[in-house]
């Protein structure tokens, strides 16, 4: 208050030292670092009183035996840490797969051809079926499902997958892919439909078709503005792979499980938990870099 | 004079049959080759529901739409390549906003006229240095003020080559420092000699540009004459009170 009372009765020459700060600007930064200060002490504050609490508590040796046990977690965390590729490798090659697929039906449900009727009627059941049913589901139809059929028998050789017809690593991803393309589609579909009517009008009036104008006015715009749902989805879909370890697949949640089979304890679960994050968190920051780049090259300032 | 672009007889409404809102009321206008013909009336009278109708953005329900003696309103007719000869400037600019601005302008001119990349570049840059705007080809739309936006819409649709341009309210968005320098760009292409159908509520410089005068009400042209007599001697009663309307506004 003191510093407040001096200021109070001294009317500001108009006189300045150039660089130096006026009386609000000195009052301002005072209070800003107040504020980071008090922010700061009341969040350790808060932070160790939780945790002396929890750890002097009567359960936490046992919680902490059975999920944060650090022996434990240094034996696994490396080991599942060489399941993470599996996981990386199936995301990597689901991803495109969904985009393409998902755009295919997006465009089918935009189609206006009375020609084409019938494949807007299939991407509008397709999406309904697939965006209602759980994705596990799915996963257990397809990937137990089809091969059951028995009616594709040996190898199968594309590009540089290759293996047997019957393998739920070809089956698996083929299962999240047509789950995560309905997803897709609807968000793809919204983009489309968000671009303005009067970006159409523009293009067709200066005499592009309504194939070009989709092509270069509205699907551009529209890519460019489901980016951050995209990644969402896609954010998902990193966690759903893990899904797939029912169909036998072993990946860094799975071969988690059987260690925590063997030996009753959860740490290598939250080693599975870890490194899931480990995965996603440095994804969502790629969204807002994207993001914000997008907004500072179209938007704002003017470049010279 | 050689007859530009005919309206003959033309209707149209917009809604299902109970709530039917007719918007042009047997409209007929003859366009005289680098005549510029402006549409006044007050909004909703019709004026760009006319002018989207001339470049087929709208079907019409009945009458015939004439450019150079052919009948453009056909049904069934591919309107592609009668819009590349009609150029279309809007109120909102309606400019692409994820390309540069010299993107915008070669985007019609490589994709419908097949001009190859360079060619249209170097016809765009030509363009954008008589308008002033050379130094901001490299930017993107909303990095420019209204009018520059509203000169680059202009110069994308010029870089078609249009034989007739449509005009729609194109200061109607802009700040009253910003409508001079449009302005000055459609007075240019006038003295080009360029054939203009302009909606507009600048009512002096209807007065200065327009060698017809049409106004509007209701879909209906009530009265159309050139501006001297319009202006000064209008003979409807309606385009008197909405003159005077103008007038008690300031905007006269």
């Amino acid at each position: 208050m003191t510093e407040l009372d001096e200021g109070a009765g001294t009317v500001s020459a108009p006189s300045r030292v150039p660089g130096a700060l006026t009386r609000r600007e000195e009052w301002l930064r005072r209070r800003r670092r107040r504020s980071t200060t008090v922010a700061l002490v009341s969040t350790v504050l808060t932070f160790g009183v939780l945790f002396v609490v929890v750890t002097n508590s009567s359960g936490w040796p046992k919680v902490k035996e059975i999920f944060f046990n650090a022996e434990r977690f240094k034996e696994d965390f490396p080991e599942l840490l060489g399941y993470l590729w599996v996981d990386v490798k199936l995301f990597l090659q689901c991803a495109p797969l969904i985009v393409v697929w998902g755009m295919v039906i997006a465009l089918c449900r935009n189609t206006r051809n009375p020609v084409l009727f019938p494949l807007r009627v299939f991407a509008a059941v397709y999406t309904d079926f697939f965006r209602g049913v759980p994705v596990i589901l799915t996963i257990y139809l397809v990937g137990f499902g089809i091969p059951k059929l028995g009616l594709l028998e040996g190898e199968f050789h594309f590009l540089w997958f290759g293996g047997s017809w019957t393998s739920p690593y070809l089956w698996g991803p083929i299962a999240l892919v047509l789950a995560y393309s309905a997803y897709v589609a609807e968000v793809f579909r919204a983009g489309i439909e968000s671009v303005h009517e009067s970006q159409r009008a523009g293009a067709r009036s200066l005499g592009l078709s309504q194939r070009q104008t989709l092509r270069h006015v509205v699907l551009p715009q529209a890519v460019r503005r489901v980016i951050p749902p995209l990644m969402n989805d896609f954010l998902s879909l990193q966690k759903d792979v893990a899904l797939l370890s029912i169909l036998g697949i072993i990946e860094v949640f799975r071969r988690a499980s059987s260690i925590k089979d063997l030996t009753g304890n959860f740490t290598p679960i939250v080693a599975a938990a870890v490194i899931f994050l480990a995965l996603t968190i440095p994804e969502t920051r790629l969204v807002d870099w994207y993001t914000a780049r997008q907004r500072k090259r179209t938007g704002g300032s003017v470049i010279a | 004079m050689t007859t530009k672009l005919s309206i003959r007889d033309v209707q149209k409404s917009f809604g299902r049959k109970h709530e039917r809102k007719v918007v042009l009321d047997h409209v007929s206008l003859d366009v005289g080759e680098h005549q510029v013909v402006c549409l006044i009336g007050a909004s909703g009278s019709g004026k760009s529901t006319l002018l989207r109708c001339i470049n087929l953005l709208e079907p019409i329900d009945d009458g015939e739409i004439l450019l150079d003696g052919v009948d453009i309103s056909e049904p069934g007719l591919d309107a592609d390549p009668i819009r590349r000869r009609i150029g279309m400037v809007f109120q909102s600019y309606n400019l692409f906003p994820h390309m540069s601005v010299l993107h915008n302008i070669t985007l019609g001119p490589t994709k419908v006229l097949r001009r190859n990349r360079a060619e249209a570049e170097a016809a765009a840059m030509e363009l954008l240095g008589r308008f002033s705007l050379a130094d901001k080809a490299a930017a993107f739309p909303d990095q420019l003020s209204g009018g520059q936006q509203q000169r680059v819409a202009i110069v994308r649709a010029l870089a078609m080559k249009p034989e007739l341009m449509l005009l729609d309210e194109v200061t109607a968005a802009l700040d009253p420092v910003l409508v001079g320098e449009v302005l000055n760009v459609i007075r240019d292409m006038r003295t080009e000699g360029m054939t203009m159908v302009l909606a507009t509520h600048e009512m002096g410089f209807a007065r200065e540009i327009s060698d017809l005068v049409c106004f509007l009400k209701d879909g209906v042209i009530l009265e159309s004459a050139p501006p001297e007599q319009l202006f000064t001697a209008p003979q409807r009663p309606e385009t008197r009170e909405f003159l005077e309307r103008v007038i008690a506004s300031g905007r006269l």
